[in-house]
């Protein structure tokens, strides 16, 4: 960490900016910590739909999908990335839907229970 | 210049903030999901948050043309490439989510989570062809791998490894709960050398992609990568048995989330990074709450040969079975005070939950105390049974958990085992050799009368012997569960 801190230093004063891998690796770092302190307590219930509802979320990755298929890469690469972005979407759209889904059906319960 | 790395670095101030917007969304939302009365909106705000930074980006690339600067009309040219996907992929994705019974929804979930990583793979090697085809120019005869670039290229090989790992371990896992699969073997693949060796192989290949190799060369070394670690991923997951799937799926779950991390990494996108390790972190600590409900270690269940030998198991090993009808058990029924349903997969399978909660109801208007022991990895993943259940309508308050329950089978008078095995085998407290020793398991044999309504005496999920169906109190309800509880409820009316 101390040697990451002094090299960002170095670096940032050679070119005027952080790298990014050095900010990414802080926000990588801190992202995870927020991460696993939501997740501490979960009652059982929520297990299936959290770890769906986690999964859509792991679908971000077609923002990175979106930035692939810029079109003077050549055909293979936009092919590449067209693929990508069908494949998070169907994660992405069927994830949250199928956790609504799901979690629908604890709304009704206590309607009906109430 | 092309500059595709300093994308999210060039966006303006209000652009920014709609991303940093959007990832506290993803926080947010995900916070919400722990708790039942905020999961809904939790889910909903995740996907808000989605679709938010879907758009941001959709601007970003097709009409700002943030990411390079070759003419307004090469980038309005990929607009109908990422609507078409976004159309296509979305599609798709509303016709599964819709088809789907509430039963399968651990195949589901494994198969979302393949697709979601092998987009992440696709992302990299997309990057791959783009830098590779000389169409992007970093600068004059710099290559993509000198050291100056290797947090890119080492971003790139991480994210086709971690990528591709979870496309094909989702896929097995996926075949492996859709009951496609049950081989534990296919030849050499999935031996333990073959894993290392192909471990090995990957990391240097990310080593060697990262920091040696240069212009064509690194596309073949992630194109050698891409093909070891998708062979990685089914060596990794076709050894591990169906009982220990729910903790794959959610150690998979969790690898999809860094996959994308590491996409973040190449494309510069905090978000990317916010949103993939935040899911990663938390399909961790999900791993880990399985782990324990299990009392397995990860290692255990990622090395150990779970259920293989023991598989051949069959009605002929048991002695002293007493099978019953639904004659037999009306009467047993109505002279009960306490009941506990203990469901297992046999539940799913048949689609009985309405008519369990039937029963449940039916008993319960007679005056019985009716409770729900639930094994936290009862069925094929942790908390499949709530959500049958609650699908089913059955009351929250009447659920327990292992913990809760274990102390009141002693004043049950009947408990009423439908389609679960090894969540109640004995072999895990007596048979220190079990493979499911030590594994906390629901004491339905302190029960008055244990009712077992099951198919057949075959090996449950961990493919072991179960003594409890020995037992003098234990009483086998031979058929097709959802039929078996119907008949139960007729009988039990005709009284």
């Amino acid at each position: 960490m101390n040697m990451n801190f002094f090299l960002a230093a170095a670096e940032a004063d050679a070119s005027g900016t952080l790298p990014f891998y050095l900010i990414g690796l802080w926000i990588l770092i801190l992202a995870s910590f927020t991460g696993l302190e939501i997740i501490s307590k979960v009652p059982p219930t929520l297990h299936t739909p959290l770890m769906s509802g986690a999964n859509a979320i792991s679908g971000i990755t077609l923002v990175g999908a979106l930035y692939c298929v810029f079109s003077d890469v050549g055909v293979s690469a936009q092919v590449l990335g067209f693929c990508a972005i069908v494949l998070a979407t169907v994660n992405v759209v069927g994830g949250f839907m199928v956790t609504d889904r799901m979690l629908a059906m604890f709304g009704t319960k206590k309607k009906g229970g109430k | 210049m092309f500059t595709p790395t300093l994308a999210a670095l060039d966006l303006s101030l209000i652009e920014q903030l709609v991303y940093m917007a959007s990832a506290f969304y993803f926080v947010a939302g995900l916070k919400k999901l722990t708790k039942v009365k905020t999961a809904r909106a939790g889910n909903r705000m995740a996907s808000i948050a989605m679709l938010t930074a879907v758009l941001m980006t959709v601007y970003l690339v097709a009409v700002k043309g943030e990411v390079h600067a070759s003419g307004m009309d090469a980038i309005r040219a990929s607009l109908p490439w990422m609507i078409g996907g976004l159309v296509v992929g979305g599609g798709i994705g509303v016709f599964l989510a819709k088809k789907v019974e509430m039963t399968e929804m651990p195949e589901l979930v494994a198969f979302f989570n393949g697709m979601g990583g092998a987009s992440s793979l696709f992302v990299a090697l997309a990057t791959v062809v783009a830098f590779g085809s000389g169409a992007v120019p970093i600068g004059p005869d710099e290559t993509l791998s000198v050291f100056k670039g290797a947090d890119i290229s080492i971003s790139i090989g991480l994210s086709i490894l971690i990528g591709s790992v979870t496309l094909t371990g989702s896929l097995i896992a996926y075949a492996k709960l859709s009951g496609k699969m049950w081989k534990n073997r296919f030849g050499p693949v999935g031996s333990q050398g073959l894993n290392i060796l192909l471990a090995v192989l990957a990391i240097g290949c990310v080593v060697y992609g990262g920091f040696i190799a240069t212009g064509g060369m690194s596309m073949t070394v992630f194109l050698a990568l891409t093909a070891i670690a998708l062979f990685l991923g089914v060596g990794l997951v076709v050894p591990i048995g169906g009982a220990d799937m729910p903790v794959v799926i959610s150690l998979l779950n969790s690898y999809s989330g860094i996959a994308a991390a590491m996409t973040g990494f190449i494309l510069h996108n905090n978000l990317l990074i916010v949103a993939g390790m935040l899911v990663g972190a938390a399909g961790l600590i999900l791993t880990q709450i399985m782990c324990k409900a299990m009392n397995r270690s990860l290692a255990a269940v990622l090395f150990a040969k779970f259920g293989e030998e023991d598989g051949g198991k069959d009605d002929s090993d048991y002695v002293g079975v007493t099978s019953t009808s639904a004659e037999e058990l009306a009467p047993l029924l109505e002279a009960a005070e306490k009941v506990i349903i203990v469901p297992g997969y046999g539940l799913a399978v048949a689609q009985a939950q309405h008519k369990c909660r039937e029963l449940g109801d039916l008993l319960g208007k007679e005056g019985i105390d009716v409770s729900y022991g639930i094994h936290p990895v009862a069925g094929r993943m942790p908390g499949h049974m709530n959500v049958l259940l609650a699908e089913a309508d059955v009351d929250y308050d009447k659920l327990y958990d292992l913990d809760q329950i274990n102390g009141e089978f002693k004043n049950a008078d009947v408990v009423i085992v439908i389609g679960a095995n090894d969540v109640c085998n004995p072999e895990a407290y007596d048979n220190p050799q079990s493979p499911i020793a030590g594994m906390p398991v629901l004491d339905v044999w302190d029960a008055q009368t244990v009712i077992v309504i099951k198919r057949s005496l075959s090996a449950g999920y961990a493919g072991i012997k179960n003594p409890l169906f020995e037992r003098d109190n234990c009483l086998m309800f031979f058929g097709d569960a959802k039929k078996a509880l119907e008949d139960m409820v007729t009988e039990f009316k005709d009284l």
